[in-house]
């Protein structure tokens, strides 16, 4: 047994190749002439430009955005609260509440959308509240996100040093000073890392929003859903290609974050 | 922090929001599925009283017009494609997380960094590439069929092999970051000395190896098996309307059929699952722990 091979060298670039074919394919037809079909009729910006004069999509990108900024605030505050209360506060409770955590990680994204869909169901009937829409779209998106972001937040603390603010303590730094002073700044590429990752899913859920969104509130993906069950037409590559840019950017900027080592 | 600061610890309340919006926004409706499973349809689509069991016998395959395997054999095949994919997905992830491991450092980040980014690309638009990519007259279904797999004119989408590739193509990074999590730690002495000893290469991998990635493996497996096992849009985009599994069973009970309780009902039954794979995954993990 050798550390490198031909062998897992091969099928590694196979690997590459293979994760990255659908990804090439999108990003090269949104610059195809043709309109349908696999042949490539030369290159032009007219999918892109007909993309930016789209009302649909520009609605869809609006509320896509609206729900992302608005859950992933959320789900950062609830997520970094409890990732600290977790590692430095709690004693009792905390294999439920990591259980708790698991859920939203493991459980099949169509079971969670249905118990949700059912849930605002019942508070509509006996409290007239979660009328399905924006609102419902964002609680369910922070739901699989706090796990999300309390996970890279704890990975965080768990890597910094407690002499540091053992030492803020003995100078007589308050807790409340403790934490705004020391632990919060230290805290932060870690939390920023989270809310970016939290960002991205959000942007990405299909699922959840088909499921807890109402008329008028079509996130992208939702809006991507329909048109594939249409048939696609070069707008939805172009506009692919600029989710992709988004996504890949976020979290490039989130892993170089989380990568910085804590001093 | 000495043992009386600690008593004295209120820190604690910094979970409750976290835990109170997971209580409202997760326990209450999984409460509420669970509930509902056992209700029966109204006649509007709605669901109500009595309470009954009559849901889970359908799925069990006890319907009106006596046993009728439809849901169960739904059942059995969303378990074995999530299994099978998970299994393909573990023949990738192994020479994959190999490869990156015996990459010097700055390489290695690189490497790790292109499997992450399909990953945190929309789910939808891979799907519909690999319709593109599979579709009649695309180069990979004409190669398949001059290899015979297909006839002429076919194309590789829909069926059962196109959810095959896009499921292994979705999943693959979940499968691939745990697995290298335990190989970048691996210890090679070990493998060395086993190979000294006169093993052979299976064996090396066997007995030196595989203990020391077992636990990454684990994860990689669970992480895979229970999502892919409730997959919707793959086999949705890419199955065409042949491929029943439980993930658009779930979705047409809750949206043509109208039949709420039952859907709940196969939801629980995904939860049982996801419920049975956590479990299994820890025992194994901590069993591998204690030294077993």
């Amino acid at each position: 047994m050798k550390r490198s091979s031909w062998f897992n060298s091969t099928v590694a670039w196979l690997v590459y190749a293979f994760l990255y074919a659908p990804i090439a394919v999108v990003v090269v037809f949104s610059f195809n002439a043709a309109r349908s079909g696999i042949e490539w009729r030369g290159a032009t910006l007219d999918w892109y430009r007909r993309l930016f004069a789209n009302e649909q999509v520009q609605s869809a990108l609006k509320v896509s955005l609206i729900v992302a900024v608005t859950s992933t605030a959320l789900a950062a505050g609830l997520g970094t609260t409890l990732a600290l209360a977790l590692e430095k506060h709690m004693r009792r409770g905390r294999e439920v509440v990591n259980g708790l955590l698991a859920v939203p990680v493991f459980v099949p994204d169509i079971v969670l959308a249905v118990a949700l869909l059912l849930f605002f169901g019942l508070m509509r009937e006996w409290f007239r509240v979660f009328e399905l829409g924006l609102v419902t779209i964002i609680a369910g998106h922070v739901t699989f996100q706090i796990p999300f972001v309390a996970m890279v937040v704890r990975a965080r603390l768990a890597g910094m040093d407690p002499a540091l603010d053992e030492a803020a303590r003995d100078l007589g730094a308050t807790p409340r000073q403790v934490f705004r002073h020391v632990t919060l700044p230290l805290l932060m590429p870690g939390i920023v890392a989270g809310a970016m990752l939290a960002f991205t899913l959000s942007l990405d859920d299909f699922v959840v929003s088909f499921f807890s969104g109402g008329p008028g509130s079509t996130t992208l993906p939702v809006y991507i859903y329909s048109s594939v069950k249409r048939g696609v037409t070069p707008e939805i590559h172009a506009l692919s290609t600029l989710l992709m840019a988004v996504s890949v950017v976020a979290t490039v900027v989130a892993m170089m974050l989380q990568r910085r080592d804590v001093r | 922090m000495n043992a009386a600061a600690r008593r004295r610890d209120k820190g604690w309340w910094l979970g409750v929001p976290g835990i109170g919006w997971l209580g409202m926004f997760l326990v209450l409706p999984l409460l509420a599925v669970f509930a509902v499973s056992f209700l029966t349809r109204g006649e509007y689509g709605g669901y109500g009283l009595p309470l009954t069991i009559e849901n889970y016998r359908r799925l069990a395959g006890w319907g009106e017009l006596g046993f009728d395997p439809l849901y169960p054999v739904i059942l059995g095949r969303s378990l074995a494609l999530g299994f099978g994919t998970a299994v393909l997905c573990f023949l990738l992830a192994v020479p994959l997380t190999f490869f990156i491991a015996g990459l010097g450092e700055r390489r290695r980040l690189v490497a790790l960094t292109l499997v992450m980014i399909p990953f945190w690309t929309n789910l939808l638009v891979r799907t519909y590439a690999w319709q593109l990519l599979l579709g009649p007259s695309s180069w990979l279904s004409e190669a398949a069929a001059a290899a015979g797999f297909i006839s002429a004119g076919e194309g590789l989408y829909p069926s059962w092999s196109a959810v095959a590739i896009g499921m292994v193509a979705d999943f693959l990074p979940f499968f691939a970051l745990p697995l290298f999590a335990s190989v970048e730690k691996l210890d090679w002495t070990l493998a060395e000395a086993a190979a000294d000893l006169g093993a052979n290469r299976w064996q090396v991998f066997r007995h030196a190896v595989w203990p020391q990635i077992r636990p990454g493996a684990v994860t990689g497996f669970v992480l895979v098996f229970l999502p892919a096992t409730g997959q919707f849009v793959i086999p949705d985009l890419l199955g065409g309307a042949k491929t029943a599994l439980l993930g658009n069973a779930i979705q047409q009970q809750f949206g043509q059929s109208r039949d709420w309780p039952f859907g709940a009902a196969m939801a629980c039954v995904g939860l049982v699952i996801m419920g049975a794979g956590l479990f299994i995954q820890r025992r194994i993990n901590r069993l591998k722990e204690a030294g077993l």
